[in-house]
């Protein structure tokens, strides 16, 4: 399950950046990728339709947001928890 | 040579959350009273965010009769009930001979936006093939504006500007470039904006710049907008127009700058909001000294209130941290169209009655912002110039700058 949710998330933040999947490692940045913060509302826009989840994000400030938006890692996990609240087991 | 033509102020009405009338607008300010509530107009159950400053009290059937209704969405009601106070405080009286030379300027970011969501509904949700036959003339952006026309039968120069949250500011300097320039001796000016839908909300939630709580302009705890609604119209006259009627002269406007960053499409820039305060302040010919008062843009996101706390520093220098500076919108919401209009009315207030309104909500100091925030409670000031910033999504920045009416 994880993994797909982490293909799945590769993919959408890929398609936002223009760049190659391969490209994109657990630990890369999205601030590296040059997602701005308008592209980082697109990011979370594109996951939230696809998993069919809600993620508490704040643009306005997104350091103060409860959903970590750092790397590709810190979005696959707190995508998966939110996937897990939502379904549980 | 004649010297320039002066444009003063001489009616103003309101309609937004701190109530309707001018009466009891100002008095909310004055108050420090918060018009942001629970949604009630609509169900919000499914939003997120579920606040906003409603124009609660403002219904259109206590106003227009049910065919008059037909043709009017919540934006052109709130428009024409606005007008109406204006003219009955202005005095003005608009004949065929001086009709021509009378302008109608509104701004207006969304037009008749309850009218298109209700209607959409109709179409997409409902599946119905046919809807009311006068939808297009109620959703239309220019409809409040041609509602006043038609209703005053102004016949001058007449249209809607559509530039966001700048809109109102936008209108009113267009106004008074045209009284100024002498291409008609008053304008109706001002802004209306009536957002407050399901779809209006939804469209903004996705933008996630909103606060599920409240709008706290400047507080270190800031954590985004809150949307709010209503109408704000101003009668603006050249001077000697309303001296030689003995019109009762509130204020006057006396410098507008208008700039664009040519950047982000959300982002402001400090440098593009910078020259619109400068453009003001020079076309005013006012040094940033005689500033007394600023009704700051202050939208409570964290980026608009650095950003326009570092302009008023930089343009206003050392003068900047004596001049009080608060953003009304913590009190009747961010009317995006109509926020310029309903926040020209505050400034007029502070300028001719000596009472600065508050900054509301306001919890903790920022050390970014270093500026007289006038926190939560109106402040007895005397201040003889003032500046209204709006600054607009899409980087379109209008600076008014206005002056205390001394008889001279």
């Amino acid at each position: 399950m994880t993994k797909s949710v982490g293909d799945e998330i590769i993919r959408i933040i890929a398609e936002q950046a223009m760049v190659d999947e391969r490209e994109i490692k657990p630990d890369t940045s999205l601030e590296d990728l040059g997602l701005d913060s308008l592209a980082q509302v697109e990011v979370v826009f594109g996951i939230e339709e696809s998993f069919d989840i809600s993620i508490p994000y704040n643009a306005n400030d997104p350091s103060e947001s409860e959903f970590e938006l750092s790397t590709v890692k810190a979005v696959t996990d707190a995508v998966a928890k939110l996937i897990e609240e939502k379904d549980p087991a | 040579m004649t010297a320039a033509r002066r444009v003063v102020v001489t009616g103003m009405g309101v309609v937004s959350a701190l109530g309707t009338g001018y009466a009891a607008h100002s008095e909310g300010l004055r108050e420090g009273r918060c018009g942001i509530k629970p949604i009630t107009r609509f169900d919000p159950e499914r939003l997120m965010v579920k606040i906003a400053g409603e124009a609660a009290q403002f219904e259109g059937e206590d106003h227009f009769d049910r065919s008059q209704m037909a043709l009017l969405d919540r934006v052109s009601q709130m428009a024409l009930v606005a007008a109406a106070e204006a003219f009955d405080q202005s005095g003005l009286e608009v004949d065929e001979a001086t009709a021509p030379r009378v302008a109608t300027i509104l701004g207006s970011a969304m037009g008749g936006l309850t009218t298109q969501d209700q209607n959409y509904y109709i179409v997409y949700h409902e599946m119905k093939n046919r809807v009311h036959p006068f939808i297009v003339p109620r959703l239309m952006n220019n409809a409040p504006v041609s509602q006043i026309s038609m209703k005053h039968g102004l016949m001058g120069p007449a249209y809607v500007v559509s530039t966001a949250c700048s809109s109102g500011n936008h209108a009113i300097g267009q106004a008074f470039h045209l009284v100024r320039s002498g291409a008609v001796d008053a304008a109706v000016t001002g802004g209306a904006e009536a957002i407050l839908c399901f779809g209006g909300m939804k469209a903004w939630e996705g933008l996630r710049v909103m606060s599920k709580e409240a709008c706290r302009p400047f507080s270190k705890t800031r954590n985004g907008m809150v949307l709010g609604e209503g109408s704000a119209v101003l009668i603006l006259e050249e001077l000697e127009h309303a001296k030689a009627r003995g019109a009762d002269i509130l204020g006057e406007i006396a410098g507008f700058g208008m700039t664009a960053d040519a950047g982000d499409i959300v982002q402001p820039s400090q440098a593009g909001a910078a020259r619109a305060v400068r453009g003001a302040l020079n076309d005013g010919a006012m040094n940033p000294d005689e500033i007394g008062y600023i009704n700051a843009h202050g939208t409570a996101t964290a980026m608009n209130d650095r950003v326009e706390a570092a302009v008023i520093h930089e343009v206003l220098g050392n003068h900047a941290e004596k001049i009080l500076v608060s953003s009304t919108k913590s009190m009747h919401g961010h009317a995006i169209g109509a926020a310029g209009a309903l926040e020209a009315v505050a400034t007029v207030m502070a300028l001719r009655e000596g009472i600065v309104p508050p900054t509301v909500n306001h919890e903790e100091d920022d050390p970014d912002i270093r500026l007289d925030v006038v926190p939560n409670t109106a402040r007895e000031a005397d201040p003889r110039a003032a500046l209204s910033n709006s600054f607009a999504f899409g980087g379109l920045n209008a600076v008014l700058a206005m002056r205390r009416w001394d008889g001279a």
